[in-house]
C-alpha cells in the first residue's frame, strides 16, 4: 500500500511526503489526493519527498513523472529517491513527456471534410473512367489478338463462374418461380384466374427476374471472389511483378475474368429461366393447373422478344459486375482488412451499378416499344 | 569503377506518395557487372528507392536511366522493352500462387518470346536448376519453404535473362546458412552471366560477402549519407551515423 502526507514548512514550501509500494493497485488511492495537494496551494513551491518509498513500477514512475512536470505557478521537484527508483525515474525526459509528440489530428470542419469527400468521390469517378479506358483497350487488344487471351485462365475461371455456381442459381430460381407463382396464384384464384399465373411468371422471370437474380448471385459470388482474388495477389505484390515484367495487369487478369463472365452469366441466366418456370409450374399443378396448359398458356403469353429483352440485360449485367470486382481487386490497399474492404466494395458496387442498368434498360425498352 | 560505364543512373531523383516527400534529390550510378547494396535504416526509403528505380511509381522529380534509355520517361513498347532488362525479385517472392514454380518461370517466355513449348518448357527447368530447384518445378508456392520461395522468385526474374536483377531483401526472414546460399548464388550468377545486381537490404554479413559498393540513405537528411566499399565505409568514414550503424550492427551480428 502507498500513502501521502502533506505538511506545509514555515518558510512557506510545502512538503509531499510518499510512502510504501507505488504501483498501479496503490497508485489510484493517492493520485488525487496528491493532485489535490498541488492545486490547492499554486502558488507554493513543492517538494515530493520519495525516501518512504520501497518500490516502483510503470505507474508509480508516472505519478512521480506527472507531479514534477506539473503545470503551475511555483516549481515542484521530486527529491530523495532510493537508487533504484532513481534509476528507472531517470529513463523519462521531462520535457518530451509534456506534450503528445503525435497528436492524433484535428477534426476538420464541415467545409474541408466536405471538401475532402468531393476530392475522395472525384478521384473514384477518375480511376473509374482511366480503368474502363484501359479495359477497353485490352479487350481490343484480346480481340484483334486472340491468341494474346490466357483461355487456360478463361476456362478455369468459367468453371468458378458459371459450372460452380449452377446448385445455388437452380435453388434460388426454383424457389423464387415457386413462391411468385403461389403468391400470385392464391388471390387470382378468388376470380378464377389462376390460369394467368403461367402470364404473369413468363413476363416477370423472363424480362427482368431472370437476368437479375442471376446477376445478383454473380455479383456476390463472383465479383466479390474477383475482388478478393486480385485483392490478394496486389497486397502479395503479385501485381508488381506482372507490371514490372511488361505485363499489364489489366490485360492478364482483368481479361480472362470478363470473358468467362461474359461467355457463362447468359448460360446461367437460361438456366434461371427454366429452373424459375419449372418451379412455377409445379406449384401450378398443386392448383389444377396441368403441365400442358401451363406451357400452353406460357406460349401464348410470351415471345421471343421478351426473352431476347431479358437476356440482353444478361450481358451487360456481366460485364458490369466482373468490371467492377476487378476493379476494386486493383484499388486494394495495404492491411490486413483491405481485401474484405475491396470485396465489399464489389459487391455494393456491382449491386447499385445493376439497379442503374436496370432501369436504364427499362426505360429504353419503354422508349423502344419492346 | 562507378562513372565509367553506368549501366543505371538514378538522377536527382525526389520520390515520396502523395505530399510526403520520403527521398530528395538523390543522385548516383551503378556499374555494368556491379554488386551494388541499397542500405539504410527502418523508414529510410529503402524500399521505395527501388520501387522507383523500376518504374512502379512514377518519382515527383528527377528520372532514372537504364542502359541509356530514359525508364522515367518512357511509354508503350518503348517502357516493356527496358522493363525487359530487368528482374526483380520482392521480399515476399511475390511468386504467382495458383502457378507452379515451372509455369511462375515459363510465364515471361511465354509472353515475350516465340519459342515453341518444349523450348520454353526446358528453359524454365534450366533457370530452375540454376537455383537449386529443379526437383520442385511442379509445386505450388505454398507448397515450398520462404527461401525456396526467394529463390525460385530469382529464377523467374532470370527467365528471360535480363542483364540487371533488382532484390529487395533477399535474406530477410532467412537462416543465415540459407542465407550465406544466397549470397553464393548471386556471386556465381554474377561471375557466369555477368549480371549487375541492385539489392536492398541490411544484412551486414551479406553486404561484406557481396557488395561491390553500397550507398546508406539517411532518414534525417532524406538524402544519401554515404556511398562507398562497405570495409572501407566501416573502417573509415567521418560521417558518425554510417559508422554507428555499421558498428552496432556488427556489434548486434558479433553476439
Amino acid at each position: 500500500m502507498a500513502s501521502c502526507a502533506v505538511s506545509d514548512l514555515p518558510d512557506g514550501r510545502r512538503v509531499i511526503a510518499l510512502a510504501g509500494r507505488l504501483d498501479a493497485a496503490s497508485v489510484p488511492s493517492i493520485w488525487d489526493p496528491v493532485h489535490r495537494a498541488l492545486d490547492d496551494a499554486p502558488a507554493r513551491p513543492v517538494t515530493v519527498d520519495a525516501a518512504e518509498v520501497e518500490s516502483c513500477d510503470g505507474a508509480g514512475i508516472a505519478l512521480l513523472v506527472d507531479l514534477a512536470s506539473h503545470a503551475r505557478a511555483a516549481p515542484v521537484e521530486v527529491v530523495r529517491m532510493r537508487p533504484d527508483v532513481d534509476t528507472l525515474y531517470r529513463q523519462f525526459d521531462l520535457a518530451r513527456l509534456e506534450h503528445d509528440l503525435d497528436p492524433p489530428p484535428k477534426p476538420l470542419g464541415v467545409v474541408p471534410e466536405i471538401g475532402r469527400a468531393t476530392y475522395r468521390v472525384s478521384r473514384d469517378l477518375a480511376e473509374m473512367v482511366s480503368f474502363v479506358g484501359a479495359l477497353a483497350a485490352a479487350l481490343a487488344y484480346a480481340i484483334a489478338h486472340p491468341a494474346s487471351v490466357r483461355w487456360r485462365d478463361v476456362w478455369r475461371i468459367c468453371e468458378r463462374v458459371g459450372a460452380d455456381a449452377l446448385p445455388i442459381v437452380a435453388l434460388i430460381s426454383f424457389l423464387l418461380g415457386l413462391i411468385l407463382a403461389f403468391q400470385s396464384a392464391v388471390p387470382m384464384k378468388r376470380f378464377g384466374a389462376e390460369i394467368f399465373v403461367a402470364d404473369l411468371l413468363g413476363l416477370s422471370v423472363l424480362r427482368e427476374l431472370g437476368p437479375l437474380m442471376t446477376a445478383i448471385l454473380l455479383a456476390g459470388r463472383s465479383g466479390a471472389a474477383f475482388a478478393a482474388e486480385i485483392g490478394t495477389m496486389t497486397v502479395n505484390q503479385e501485381v508488381d511483378a506482372l507490371t514490372t515484367m511488361g505485363l499489364d495487369p489489366v490485360r492478364f487478369l482483368v481479361t480472362p475474368r470478363i470473358i468467362a463472365a461474359l461467355l457463362m452469366t447468359p448460360l446461367l441466366t437460361l438456366f434461371a429461366n427454366l429452373v424459375a418456370l419449372a418451379g412455377g409450374a409445379l406449384t401450378m399443378e398443386t392448383f389444377q393447373i396441368p403441365l400442358v396448359t401451363f406451357f400452353k398458356e406460357l406460349d401464348s403469353a410470351v415471345d421471343i422478344t421478351d426473352f431476347m429483352a431479358g437476356w440482353a440485360k444478361s450481358f451487360v449485367f456481366a460485364f458490369l459486375i466482373a468490371a467492377v470486382g476487378c476493379m476494386r481487386g486493383l484499388q486494394t490497399s495495404a492491411g490486413a482488412s483491405a481485401v474484405g474492404d475491396s470485396a465489399t466494395r464489389a459487391v455494393v458496387s456491382g449491386i447499385i451499378l445493376l439497379v442503374i442498368a436496370d432501369g436504364i434498360f427499362a426505360y429504353l425498352y419503354f422508349v423502344l416499344d419492346i | 569503377m562507378a562513372d565509367a560505364d553506368p549501366l543505371i543512373v538514378v538522377d536527382d531523383l525526389t520520390v515520396g506518395y502523395d505530399e510526403r516527400v520520403i527521398l530528395e534529390h538523390v543522385s548516383f550510378s551503378v556499374a555494368r557487372g556491379e554488386v551494388f547494396v541499397i542500405l539504410g535504416g527502418s523508414g529510410s526509403g529503402k524500399s521505395t528507392l527501388l520501387k522507383h528505380m523500376i518504374g512502379l511509381y512514377p518519382p515527383l522529380e528527377g528520372r532514372v536511366v537504364i542502359d541509356g534509355r530514359d525508364l522515367t520517361a518512357a511509354e508503350g513498347d518503348e517502357r516493356r522493352d527496358i522493363l525487359k532488362g530487368i528482374g526483380v525479385m520482392y521480399q515476399s517472392g511475390a511468386l504467382f500462387g495458383s502457378m507452379t514454380l515451372a509455369e511462375n518461370v515459363r510465364l515471361p517466355l511465354e509472353e515475350y518470346t516465340a519459342l515453341p513449348a518444349a523450348a520454353i518448357d526446358l528453359v524454365a527447368r534450366m533457370k530452375l536448376e540454376l537455383v537449386g530447384l529443379e526437383q520442385f518445378s511442379g509445386h505450388l508456392p505454398a507448397e515450398i519453404s520462404g527461401g525456396m520461395q526467394k529463390r525460385a522468385a530469382i529464377a523467374r526474374a532470370m527467365a528471360l535473362d535480363p542483364p540487371i536483377l533488382f532484390l529487395d531483401e533477399p535474406s530477410a526472414g532467412l537462416d543465415p546458412i540459407t542465407s550465406a546460399e544466397l549470397d553464393a548464388l548471386i556471386l556465381r550468377l554474377r561471375r557466369a552471366l555477368g549480371m549487375t545486381f541492385v539489392i536492398v537490404t541490411h544484412e551486414l554479413p551479406s553486404i561484406y560477402a557481396i557488395a561491390d559498393r553500397v550507398i546508406m540513405l539517411d532518414k534525417r537528411t532524406r538524402g544519401i549519407s554515404a556511398v562507398g566499399d562497405p570495409r572501407v565505409l566501416r573502417d573509415e568514414s567521418d560521417d558518425a551515423y554510417v559508422r554507428q550503424f555499421f558498428r552496432r550492427e556488427a556489434e548486434a551480428a558479433a553476439a
